[in-house]
């Protein structure tokens, strides 16, 4: 039975317009692209919501976030209520209302949207979150540590954030380890600022420094300390979430050349040490007049959007399967083209040329089919015969996805790891080594900021029962994983 | 904080520090690394720990001016702090009984080579060193070399100090006056180090090297640290920073140490006069 109430006939007013920095500004700026929805626009939309009785938007979403309930509250113009509604589900709205891939999750199902748009949850979201953010007076939950044990979170991503947020309100003291210089994970490093303005990251971040959490930087775990030693230094349960380790790269000749970067490298030179402010900031990055990106995720995307911006007289985006199957963000595509960015789809590299002096000139490239669909159900590609070309380009960036982080694997014993070497747990997060949990990337393989934060509050509430002597603090049956290949 | 506890010039633009910093003090061991960052708007940048003082919980790290960020460290004075320092890492140096073993160093990579040394003495090896420089005032930790080394051989370019020449040559020339070695660590200038191992190779001797390409997060994520090894990409701050000498790709390591050469005096000229100190 559908959850949609069957009096409605009326015609919904349409979706309320996002107001957007417009295509030719900001790739002159790192500003944000979408501005965000006024409060009179807020309350519109919100307007549009059927408040359904068995809402399946709710099911949508991977935290199960009471949609409705947080959207009724918008509707009376209580956006304090709406913050304490979403807060219950997840600790980042002002994160997750501009990243989630909304059009897959909760407004795909949304009921609105058989007949028009759907409502605009996520900008709903995004929009109570910054109104928390900025206009809320409520004093921040004062939080205290009932629990007499200390516990450790390694990584301070989306995973980590959920993690220690949740073990703080179960009265645990919680100490994060960030082997960066700054916390945030993802967010921090690889998320572009025209999209997830770091302010935002950071003031979540100092949230949780208010509410007790001492955050370690500079701590490599597996390294300046290893798992072992946290647990024998008082730390009563241990979370991993360590995300995403080493780039995989074209495989193809050429790879070594200069000008190639992983679309890591280049993004955590831009977003984390701001080498787009070189000389002024001392980390140095080079685009050339034109830019190869390969791939077609959100990093792809990411990584072109943010070469575009620093002024080359083009970008390319070469991915070797259809439109179709590409994993970015339907918006995030868009916002590339009306940006000037340039498609080769169905296309894939050969090998990369040198200029005659170890700087990469171009790109080869061969066009492909889709043939048979492949393990993860979409049409595998194959290369035409004979369809060689070349693409100039003095930048080329590579974003085919990560393997997992190896650091903490390699230096505990005890802590199985799959045949890709991501962590082994069961369904709440609970490893192979007694006291540890994971979850986030370096257990699903690159997946989504709201999966990470979903699997970082389970493990959470997994380390409590077992630190509460109600659960086994190793993993009891093995669970299944979503991963989102990048390429 | 990790404050500069003592600086010291060895030579013309290499100096040395001992920075505080008792949990890395404790822990590193030969031939790892730490990774700085001296400002807000600084690089992270790596530098090998050369020694420790697990007492004062002190290292100590040996700069040579090159560029911007070394620069800007060769400003820092005792008492100034570093803001950012994470370390140990990268995989520490494989110490065995090998018998006889070498260790060569040119220029700077004699600071990164003294751990080894010491440590390959420590283990009851035989020590030889070989030491180059361009000139005598610019060979560095000569003294502690000694100290380590059963024997010391040094080659300068200009023959202002030991034999005029290479090391790769002095190297050759003991290896016909028949000394042998088991073993051999080769730290220096890329096409030095190429040569080195070279004659390693020749010779038979199992060589290892460090190796020092552009480092980002040094932490396994960004991949800019990659070098070829035996024809596969290796990342130094994870797989290394020391590779088995015979199997390195140096020609593609020294292209790729270029990359932002053509950046390097720009960047110089914005850090300004050398008043300029970077904050506490
Ligand atoms: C460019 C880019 C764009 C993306 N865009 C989107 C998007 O639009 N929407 C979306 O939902 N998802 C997006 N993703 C995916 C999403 O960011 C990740 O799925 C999510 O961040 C995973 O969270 P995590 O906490 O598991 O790991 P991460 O965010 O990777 O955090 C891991 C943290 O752990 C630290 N760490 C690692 N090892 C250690 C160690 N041994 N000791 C101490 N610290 C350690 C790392 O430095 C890092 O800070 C994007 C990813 C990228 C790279
Ligand atoms: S968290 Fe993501 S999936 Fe859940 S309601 Fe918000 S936008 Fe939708
Ligand atoms: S420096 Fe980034 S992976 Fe080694």
């Amino acid at each position: 039975m559908s959850g949609a109430p069957l009096t409605v006939r009326r015609p919904r007013p349409p979706r309320q317009p996002m107001p957007h920095q417009a295509a030719a500004a900001r790739v002159t700026n790192f500003c944000e692209v979408a501005l965000g929805l006024t409060p009179e626009l807020a309350q519109a939309e919100a307007e549009r919501c059927l408040l359904c009785r068995k809402p399946l938007c709710v099911e949508g979403c991977p935290v199960g976030i009471d949609i409705p309930g947080f959207i009724a509250r918008m509707v009376k113009g209580d956006f304090e209520g709406a913050a304490r509604t979403l807060r219950e589900a997840t600790d980042l709205p002002a994160v997750c209302g501009r990243v989630c891939p909304q059009e897959t999750q909760c407004e795909k199902v949304c009921v609105v949207g058989r007949k028009g748009e759907p409502v605009a949850i996520g900008r709903l979201e995004r929009f109570v979150g910054d109104w928390a953010r900025t206009e809320s007076s409520a004093p921040p939950p004062s939080l205290p540590m009932t629990r007499p044990e200390r516990v450790a979170i390694v990584g301070s991503g989306p995973a980590g954030i959920a993690a220690a947020g949740e073990l703080l309100r179960r009265g645990y003291r919680v100490t994060i380890f960030e082997a960066l210089h700054e916390p945030g994970g993802v967010l921090m490093y690889g998320i572009p600022e025209f999209r997830l303005p770091k302010e935002i990251v950071r003031y979540e971040i100092q949230q949780l420094r208010r509410l007790g959490a001492e955050i370690r930087t500079n701590a490599l775990v597996g390294q300046t300390v290893t798992v072992e030693e946290l647990l024998g230094e008082g730390f009563g349960a241990v979370f991993l979430g360590t995300g995403a380790g080493l780039p995989i790269l074209l495989g193809v000749p050429g790879e070594h050349l200069n000008g190639v970067y992983s679309a890591n490298e280049f993004l955590i030179r831009i977003n984390l040490m701001k080498a787009h402010d070189f000389p002024r900031h001392h980390t140095p990055v080079f685009v050339g007049r034109r830019v190869v990106v390969v791939g077609g995720g959100n990093t792809a995307m990411d990584a072109a959007r943010v070469a575009r911006r620093l002024g080359p007289e083009k970008v390319c985006v070469v991915y070797r399967r259809s439109r179709a199957e590409m994993p970015a963000r339907a918006e995030e595509i868009a916002h590339g083209l009306e940006e000037g960015i340039e498609f080769f789809l169905l296309t894939a590299p050969v090998k990369l040329l040198d200029r005659g002096d170890g700087w990469v000139r171009g790109m080869e490239c061969v066009r492909m089919e889709l043939g048979e669909p492949d393990a993860s159900g979409r049409r595998r590609p194959h290369p035409i015969a004979g369809s060689h070309f070349v693409l100039d380009a003095e930048t080329v960036i590579v974003a085919l996805g990560n393997n997992p982080n190896r650091i903490v694997p390699e230096t505990t014993a005890g802590l199985d790891v799959t045949p890709r070497g991501t962590i082994e747990v069961d369904v709440d997060g609970a490893t192979t080594k007694l006291g540890v949990f994971a979850g986030g990337d370096n257990v699903t393989g690159g997946a989504t900021v709201i999966l990470a934060m979903g699997a970082g509050k389970r493990a959470a509430a997994a380390m409590d029962e077992y630190l509460r002597g109600q659960r086994d603090g190793r993993a009891v049956a093995k669970a299944t994983r979503v991963g989102i290949e990048e390429n | 904080m990790h404050r500069i506890i003592f600086k010291e010039s060895l030579a013309p633009g290499v100096t040395r520090y001992r920075v505080r910093a008792p949990d890395v003090a404790r822990r590193r061991k030969p031939g790892q690394f730490v990774l700085l960052r001296l400002r807000e708007e600084g690089e992270r940048f790596p530098l090998t720990i050369v020694d420790s003082d697990s007492e004062e919980g002190s290292i100590t790290l040996i700069v040579q001016e090159v560029g911007v960020s070394s620069a800007l460290m060769a400003r820092l004075n005792p008492g100034d702090a570093i803001l950012d320092l994470l370390g140990p890492l990268g995989r520490p140096t494989e110490i065995r009984r090998h018998g006889d073993c070498v260790c060569v160093g040119g220029g700077i990579g004699v600071a990164p080579l003294y751990p080894i040394a010491a440590a390959l003495t420590a283990a009851g090896n035989r020590v030889t060193g070989i030491l180059g420089a361009r000139e005598q005032r610019l060979l560095i930790l000569e003294e502690e070399m000694r100290r380590v080394c059963a024997d010391l051989h040094i080659a300068t370019d200009d023959g202002s100090s030991g034999t005029r020449g290479l090391v790769s040559d002095l190297l050759r020339d003991r290896l016909r006056q028949d000394d042998r070695y088991a073993f051999a660590a080769v730290i220096g200038p890329v096409p030095m180090m190429k040569a080195v191992c070279a004659v390693t190779k020749e010779a038979g001797i199992p060589t290892i090297v460090s190796l020092n390409p552009i480092m980002v997060d040094g932490t396994g994520m960004c991949g800019g640290c990659r070098v070829s090894v035996g024809g596969e990409t290796r990342f130094a701050c994870v797989d290394g920073p020391e590779f088995d000498g015979h199997r390195v790709d140096f020609d593609r390591l020294a292209l790729r140490l270029k990359g932002y050469h053509h950046l390097r005096e720009c960047a110089l000229q914005a850090l300004g006069p050398r008043e300029a100190k970077a904050p506490q």
